[in-house]
């Protein structure tokens, strides 16, 4: 009966999937306390280093552990509330658990993982999503033989076809290749866009996070530190180091405009009516695309400069500039484009020497080749 | 090849072990699976009591179970005045005596394997919809099965071999509850049945080999379906 309600059958707008919670929780030496509203759509990742609590707040979420105090609804169901003394079983949730392992039963095949929760009235899901991870060729096989990256693919396969309102996933990528776990994430940014339920992202990994997140809670010694939309967070300066440090990042979302088949380029339209050359996209003109550019890969002019490899040169205002935290040598800017952001890191000197101040119109020049393997496409 | 009265024995040793058997099974799975996945007042009292049998004297068993099963016995009185039934002197008494001996071995080879089961495993049924019987029927035993036929074949065993706790409970009774031990002892205690004794003993060493092979080919299968082609 309750498998019957957590099937998602129904479309999203009448399932009310956000999820709340607000749990306290003692490990120790370690204290939980959280509180979070996750939104009913999209990827919210939970994000911090390890021993921040992201795991223990997942598993509060899922019902695998009790918290000490608080709730956790979703929509206007309540999982747990330690007030009336609630707290609704792990297989009465409705939510999908992926783990840091694929968790495979190694007695039942493939096909048999994949339709073990699955409700009568999922056949109609199986082949899509099957094809959907890539996995049809394995359903004949017993887990022991699969790859970490096709154990994974079933594992998500798995948990999704129980119909679950809510799929929370933890580390999903730990412990695979530099090659596989690219390849793993490009499933999942496909699949979280195809889904139409929430889900919550385990990770500790900023790149994977900019590349699947549209929300994010940074988690830091159990607490939550920072929680917004991913865009706002990433350009907020202050959080330079927690988001990545180094490797941080802002995305700049555009259209594709045209192809130049020649010289494999594409033109991509911000809409301010500025635009961008990037390596040739794959997609048809007009087709939304986001481009995601590393704060190191964007440099500062103050006019348009003629004669230089430079493919991209970007009119922009600056809006906010802080000296690095962890970097002495550096500043962190954050620039405007139309209605966008930019964020980019300069030597102190240069700021100096260009009088670079808040305000102050500027030229942002991006090279094309540092595009490569940082597109993708929306929806 | 076999004499009328070593067919009667072995026949009857195998009916008593595979009764004693039925009625430990489903007792000590349960038991065993309560010692491996839960935690209770009383735990190490009950795992005690459990392994008793596996230290006390059998014949101090089979004296404790004629002081509480015997006709005038506490639990013995109300099986009889309810059911009609008693148990010592007969063949079902002596397959009491070997199921008792036998139950610590049968939940010992059941827990151990219980607890090797990956609870992560059984936690991701859960996340999955799965209750906790359903948990239990599809991930816990599947995955524990080498070691219940292992625990079953070992209990059989144990109850085939039974002596001393059958002898006080049960006496021997030839065609009742003489079993194979039993028969063996007889005939040492008679001058004059050396060949016969010898002859008993090399038939209780080829059943006893004959059980433990079989319960290795059995969870040796059990193993390699469980990792089928897992390379």
């Amino acid at each position: 009966m309750n498998r019957r309600d957590a099937c998602g059958g129904v479309p999203a707008a009448t399932t009310p999937n956000a999820l709340s919670c607000e749990v306290r929780k003692r490990q120790g030496a370690f204290s939980l306390n959280v509180s979070l509203d996750v939104p009913a759509s999209g990827v919210t990742a939970l994000f911090g280093p390890s021993g921040s609590g992201k795991t223990t707040l997942l598993r509060l979420m899922a019902g695998l552990d009790r918290p000490d105090s608080g709730r956790v609804t979703l929509g206007e169901r309540v999982l747990a509330d330690t007030a009336r003394g609630v707290h609704l079983p792990i297989h009465h949730r409705g939510l999908g658990v992926v783990f840091q392992e694929a968790r495979l039963f190694p007695h039942y095949r493939v096909r048999s993982n994949l339709t073990y929760g699955m409700p009568r009235d999922g056949r109609s899901k199986f082949d899509d999503l099957v094809a959907l991870l890539g996995i049809q060729h394995l359903l004949d096989r017993m887990p022991g033989m699969l790859s970490g990256g096709e154990a994974r693919r079933v594992a998500i396969g798995r948990a999704l076809l129980t119909g679950p309102r809510l799929l929370l996933m933890d580390e999903p990528l730990t412990g695979l290749d530099g090659e596989r776990k690219g390849e793993l994430l490009r499933y999942l940014v496909r699949l979280t866009r195809e889904i139409d339920i929430p889900v919550v992202y385990v990770s500790h990994d900023p790149a994977e996070i900019t590349a699947i997140a549209d929300h994010l809670a940074v988690l830091e010694d159990g607490q939550v530190a920072a929680y917004g939309e991913l865009d706002a967070l990433m350009l907020r300066l202050d959080l330079t180091q927690r988001l990545g440090g180094f490797d941080a990042a802002t995305r700049l979302t555009g259209k594709v405009m045209a192809h130049d088949p020649h010289y494999a380029l594409t033109d991509v339209g911000l809409a301010d009516g500025q635009r961008l050359r990037v390596p040739m996209l794959d997609l048809s003109p007009s087709s939304p695309v986001r481009l995601r550019v590393g704060v190191r890969d964007v440099a500062i002019a103050l006019r348009m400069p003629t004669n230089t490899s430079y493919r991209n040169g970007l009119w922009a205002t600056v809006e906010a500039m802080m000296p690095s935290d962890h970097e002495p040598s550096a500043m962190e800017l954050r620039l405007v484009i139309g209605t966008q952001r930019l964020r980019a890191r300069l030597t102190r000197q240069a700021c100096d020497e260009l009088q670079i101040i808040p305000g102050k119109k500027v030229v942002a020049l991006i090279r094309s080749v540092s595009f490569d393997d940082t597109l993708e496409p929306i929806n | 090849m076999l004499s009328e009265a070593e067919w009667q024995a072995i026949a009857l040793s195998l009916k008593i072990a595979g009764t004693a058997v039925g009625w430990i099974a489903v007792p000590g799975i349960a038991l065993a699976w309560l010692l491996a996945r839960r935690e209770f007042r009383g735990k190490a009292l009950l795992d005690g009591l459990i392994h008793l049998p596996l230290v006390l004297p059998p014949v101090v068993v089979g004296y404790l179970l004629l002081l509480s099963l015997g006709r005038s016995g506490w639990l013995g009185q109300w099986l009889f005045e309810t059911f009609g039934v008693s148990l010592p002197f007969t063949w079902q008494g002596a397959a009491v005596a070997g199921g008792v001996m036998a139950f610590p071995l049968l939940v010992r080879a059941v827990r151990l394997s219980l607890e090797a089961v990956d609870p992560k495993l059984e936690a991701a049924a859960s996340t999955l919809g799965a209750n906790r019987l359903r948990v239990l029927f599809t991930i816990t035993l599947p995955l524990a099965i080498p070691g219940l036929l292992t625990g079953t074949v070992l209990a059989f065993a144990r109850a085939l071999s039974e002596f001393g706790a059958t002898i006080t409970f049960a006496s021997n009774i030839p065609g009742a509850t003489r079993t194979l031990p039993l028969a063996l002892y007889t005939l040492i205690q008679t001058p004059g049945k050396e060949n016969a004794a010898a002859r008993l003993c090399v038939i209780a060493v080829a059943i006893a080999m004959v059980s433990l092979i079989a319960s290795e080919w059995l969870a040796r299968r059990a193993r390699l379906r469980l990792q089928e082609r897992d390379l």
